[in-house]
C-alpha cells in the first residue's frame, strides 16, 4: 500500500489547516466562519422548538401519536447513546489523523465484555469491562497504523474480522452450551425525577398541539433513564472540551491536521496518535457495553448490527465535530427506534420531511437561491405524493435512513465538510518530504 | 531476485506468526495445537472436503481479484459485498424467470449480475467523482442500502417466492438451461478420486477473471495507467492520465467483476437467490486479496489457504474445539500480512538508499579530484 491516497473531500483554502486565520489571508476565514451555522446558545434552542413544532404538526395532522411519544423519544436517546459513543471514538481518532473503520469491531469486543464480566459480576463491571476490550482492539489498530504505518482501512477491515472472530470463539469457551448469547445480564439502576415526570406525562397524554410535545420530550428525559446515559451524554462536552480547549487537544488535533509540522513543534505525534486510537477503542467499547447491559439486557452475537459503521456516519454527518456528532447520533437513533415503534409513525414521518423541505425552500428563497428552493419544492412535491398514495412504507425504508442520509449529506454539502487534512494518512517520523 | 524473497518471505513469516499465535491461544484453552492441526489437515484432505475447498477458492478468487483491481490505483471498494449481493439477486430473478437456450440463457445471466455490479459500484464512482466523497465511507454506507433493498425486495409478491416446504423465501428457480454443470471429478487419478460432489463448471469464468486481471493489468495500456495511478497520482495526473475517468472505469470494473462473485453458488449449486445465501464474501474478497497482495497468482495461494482453513474447521466442532479458532487464525494472518508487507517495503528502501549512499561514497573522492 502506498502512503498517498488522494482525499478530495476537504475544502481547499480559508485559514491554517487548524482553522487559525493567518497574517495574509485573514479576512476570508473569518467570513466563512461567520457564514457557518452555530449550533450555539439561542439558535439551538429555536432549532429544537421549529423541530418540536414540526413534529407536533404533523402528529395532529395525522394523529400518529407515536411519533414524538415519551416512548419513542427515550428509544430514540437509547439508540442515540452506543452510535453516539462509536462516533465520539471515531472522532477522537480521526482527529489525530486515523481512520478508524475498525469501530464496529471494537463494538462487538464492547457488547461480549459487558456480557461476560456483566453477568458474573454486574452490569458496572460488564460495561467496565467491555470498555477496557475495546480498547485493547484499539490497541492492536495502533500498533499496525502507528507504529507499523499500514494502511488504516485495511487494518480496521482486519480489526473487524478479528472483534467478530474473538468474541464467537470466546463464547464458545464461556458458555458452551449455548455460545451465541450470555445470560441476563442485571440491569443497572435508572434515573426518575419524582413528581415531575408524571406532572410530565399526564401533561403529554392531553394531546395539546406544541406543549404536549415539549412534556413528552422532557418525560423522556427525567423518567426511567438509565444513568449510563448521563455518563454518555457528559462525555461529549468533555470530549469537546479536552479536544478545543486544552494545549494537549490543540496537540492532538494538529497530528491530524499536520503531523510533520506539529513534529517540528516538539509534539510527540506517535504518542498522541496513540493516545488518541486508544480513547477511541474505549469509547466504542463502552458504546458497545451499553447495547448489550441497557439496550438488549443481554449479549447476542452480531448485536451491533453495523451501529459502528453508522456512529461512523454520524461523525462524519457532524462534520467532525462533537455537537454535529450528537445531533447525527439523535437523527440516526430516532430513525433505528420510530422503526421498532410504529409502522403508522414511520408513514407519518414522510410529511415530516416534507414539511421541512418547505420551510428550507423558504429559507432559500429568502436567500435568493431561486433554483435550490424550487429544487426542494419539487422533491417536497414528489414525497408528498409518495405520502398521499401510500397506507405504509416498507420497514427497510427507516432501516436504511441513516445511510442514505449520511449519502446525502457527503454528496450535498461536502463542499462544507471539512474531515482533519492529514486523516487517513501514515505517519513516519521525519519523513516529510 | 532479492525483491522476489523478500516478496516471498514475508507473507510466509506472517503466516507462522499467525500459527504461533494461534497455538498460543489454543494452549490456552487446553487444547493441544498439533493434534487441532493434524485433525484439519485429516479432514480437510479427504476428497469431498477438497473438491469443497476448490469451489469455495472459486468463489473467493473472483471477490479479492474485485477487490484487488481497486485497490492497485488505491480506491476501495470496500462495497463490494453489497454490490455482488444485489448482482446475484437480480441474476437469480432473470434467470428464474425468462427462458432461453441453454448457452444463451447463462450469458444473460452472467451480463445482468455484471451491469447490477457495476451500476451499483458506479453509484460510489460517481460520487467520488462529482461531489468528492470518499469512496471508503460510500461504499460502506452503500452495503448497508444494498442490504436494504434486498430485504425489500427478496419478499412474496416482489421478487420472491416460498420455496416448497419450508418458509425460506427465493428466487424463482432457475431452470436447467441456466444451470452451469459441474465437473465430475470422482474418476480422475489424483487426491479427489472418489468424491461424491463435482466442481463447480464456473470455475472456467474463474480462471477467465484471473487471466482476464494479470493480462489487463501488465499488458494494456489501461492497466499501465492504473497501476500509475494507484503508485503515484501525482505523477499519473502529470503525464495525461485523466483521473477522474480511471475511477469510474476501475469501480465499474470493480463492480462487475463482483457481479460475478454469486455466480458459482447461484449457477451451479442453489439455483435461487434465497435468504440463505452467502453473505460476507466481499470482505472475505478484501482479506484474500491483502494476502495474494493484488497479485493474480498471489490470490491463488491466497483463495486456496482461505477456503482450506474454511472447509477443515468444520471438523473442529465435533472434536470439541471451537471452529471460531479460525477465524481469529484468518484475522491475524491478514493484519499480520500486510505489517510484513510494510516492514519489508521499508527495509528494501532503506538497501536502496544505503546502496545509493555507498556508490555515492566511493564516487566522490574521483569527483573531487577532478574539481581539484
Amino acid at each position: 500500500m502506498s502512503e498517498q491516497k488522494p482525499r478530495s473531500d476537504h475544502t481547499p483554502g480559508g485559514g491554517t489547516k487548524l482553522g487559525l486565520p493567518t497574517p495574509g489571508d485573514v479576512v476570508k476565514p473569518i467570513a466563512l466562519q461567520k457564514r457557518s451555522f452555530s449550533f450555539t446558545g439561542w439558535r439551538l434552542a429555536l432549532l429544537i422548538a421549529g423541530l418540536i413544532a414540526v413534529l407536533s404538526f404533523v402528529r395532529v395532522v395525522t394523529g400518529a401519536q407515536q411519533i414524538d411519544s415519551a416512548g419513542t423519544i427515550a428509544a430514540a436517546i437509547g439508540f442515540a447513546i452506543p452510535i453516539g459513543m462509536a462516533g465520539l471514538g471515531g472522532l477522537w481518532s480521526e482527529r489525530s489523523g486515523v481512520v478508524n473503520i475498525g469501530l464496529e469491531g471494537m463494538m462487538i469486543l464492547g457488547t461480549w465484555g459487558a456480557g461476560y464480566a456483566g453477568t458474573l459480576w454486574g452490569p458496572w463491571y460488564g460495561l467496565l469491562f467491555g470498555t477496557l476490550l475495546g480498547g485493547v482492539g484499539a490497541v492492536v489498530h495502533a500498533i499496525a497504523t502507528v507504529t507499523f504505518g499500514v494502511d488504516q482501512i485495511v487494518s480496521g477491515v482486519a480489526i473487524n474480522l478479528l472483534g467478530l472472530g474473538v468474541t464467537q470463539y470466546l463464547s464458545a469457551l464461556v458458555w458452551p452450551t449455548q455460545p451465541t448469547q450470555s445470560t441476563t445480564i442485571p440491569a443497572i439502576p435508572t434515573f426518575t425525577l419524582p413528581g415531575f415526570s408524571d406532572a410530565m406525562k399526564s401533561l403529554a397524554d392531553q394531546g395539546i398541539f406544541f406543549v404536549s410535545d415539549c412534556a413528552s420530550v422532557l418525560r423522556a428525559i427525567t423518567y426511567d433513564v438509565p444513568y449510563t446515559t448521563f455518563i454518555a451524554v457528559l462525555l461529549l462536552p468533555i470530549t469537546f472540551f479536552v479536544l478545543w480547549r486544552t494545549s494537549f487537544g490543540l496537540r492532538l488535533r494538529s497530528c491530524g491536521e499536520a503531523p510533520y509540522a506539529a513534529e517540528s513543534l516538539g509534539v510527540n505525534v506517535y504518542v498522541h496518535k496513540y493516545i488518541a486510537v486508544i480513547v477511541s477503542g474505549f469509547l466504542a467499547g463502552f458504546g458497545g457495553a451499553v447495547l448489550a447491559t441497557v439496550l438488549s439486557g443481554i449479549y447476542r452475537e452480531g448485536q451491533t448490527q453495523g451501529l459502528g459503521f453508522i456512529g461512523l456516519a454520524a461523525m462524519i454527518f457532524g462534520n467532525w465535530r462533537v455537537g454535529g456528532l450528537a445531533a447525527g447520533a439523535l437523527l440516526f437513533g430516532y430513525t433505528q427506534a420510530i422503526q421498532l415503534r410504529s409502522g403508522l409513525a414511520v408513514h407519518a414521518l414522510l410529511l415530516v420531511v416534507v414539511v421541512l423541505l418547505v420551510l428550507m425552500a423558504v429559507l432559500f428563497f429568502y436567500r435568493r437561491r431561486i433554483r435550490t428552493g424550487v429544487g426542494a419544492l419539487v422533491v417536497a412535491g414528489l414525497v408528498f405524493v409518495w405520502y398521499a398514495t401510500t397506507e405504509t412504507l416498507p420497514d427497510q425504508v427507516a432501516y436504511v435512513t441513516p445511510y442514505v442520509a449520511t449519502l446525502l449529506v457527503l454528496s450535498l454539502a461536502s463542499q462544507r465538510l471539512r474531515m482533519p487534512a492529514a486523516d487517513g494518512r501514515p505517519y513516519i517520523k521525519g519523513q516529510d518530504h | 531476485m532479492r525483491r522476489f524473497w523478500l516478496g516471498v518471505a514475508a507473507p510466509l513469516l506472517a503466516l507462522a506468526f499467525a500459527v504461533v499465535v494461534t497455538s498460543a491461544i489454543l494452549v490456552a484453552s487446553g487444547h493441544p495445537p498439533m493434534q487441532v492441526y493434524k485433525d484439519m489437515w485429516d479432514y480437510g484432505t479427504q476428497p469431498d472436503s477438497l473438491v469443497l475447498t476448490f469451489n469455495l477458492s472459486t468463489t473467493y478468487y473472483i471477490a479479492a481479484v474485485a477487490v484487488a483491481i481497486g485497490f492497485k490505483m488505491n480506491l476501495f471498494n470496500i462495497g463490494v459485498d453489497g454490490q455482488y449481493r444485489l448482482a446475484a439477486l437480480f441474476g437469480a430473478w432473470v434467470g428464474g424467470t425468462i427462458n432461453l437456450p441453454a448457452p444463451l440463457h447463462v450469458l444473460v445471466i452472467l451480463i445482468v449480475a455484471m451491469l447490477v455490479g457495476a451500476l451499483w459500484a458506479g453509484v460510489a464512482a460517481v460520487l467520488k467523482n462529482r461531489r468528492g466523497v470518499s469512496e471508503v465511507i460510500s461504499t460502506i454506507m452503500l452495503n448497508y442500502v444494498a442490504t436494504g433493498i434486498i430485504a425489500y425486495l427478496l419478499t412474496e409478491g416482489r421478487l420472491g417466492v416460498l420455496a416448497e416446504g419450508s418458509n425460506n423465501i427465493g428466487t424463482p428457480p432457475i431452470p436447467a438451461t441456466g444451470q452451469v454443470p459441474g465437473i465430475d471429478v470422482s474418476k480422475l487419478p489424483g487426491p479427489s478420486n472418489g468424491a461424491t460432489s463435482s466442481i463447480y463448471g464456473m470455475v472456467v469464468v474463474a480462471v477467465a477473471v484471473g487471466i482476464g486481471y494479470w493480462w489487463v493489468l501488465n499488458r494494456t495500456r489501461f492497466g499501465f495507467d492504473l497501476r500509475a495511478s494507484g503508485l503515484s497520482p501525482a505523477a499519473a495526473t502529470a503525464s495525461g492520465i485523466n483521473s477522474k475517468r480511471m475511477v469510474l472505469y476501475v469501480m465499474l470494473l470493480s463492480g462487475g467483476i463482483a457481479g460475478l462473485i454469486g455466480l458459482p453458488q447461484l449457477l451451479g449449486e442453489s439455483h435461487t437467490y434465497n435468504l440463505d445465501f452467502p453473505a460476507g464474501l466481499g470482505f472475505t474478497g478484501i482479506a484474500i486479496a491483502l494476502l495474494g497482495r493484488n497479485n493474480p497468482v498471489g490470490i491463488i495461494f491466497g483463495a486456496l489457504l482461505w477456503a482450506f482453513l474454511d472447509v477443515s474447521r468444520q471438523i473442529l466442532d465435533l472434536e470439541g474445539v471451537s471452529k471460531e479458532i479460525v477465524t481469529i487464525m484468518q484475522g491475524i494472518a491478514v493484519l499480520s500480512v500486510v505489517i510484513a508487507y510494510e516492514v519489508v517495503r521499508r527495509y528494501g528502501i532503506r538497501q536502496q538508499q544505503r546502496e545509493v549512499g555507498r556508490q555515492l561514497a566511493t564516487d566522490a573522492p574521483d569527483l573531487e579530484a577532478a574539481s581539484a
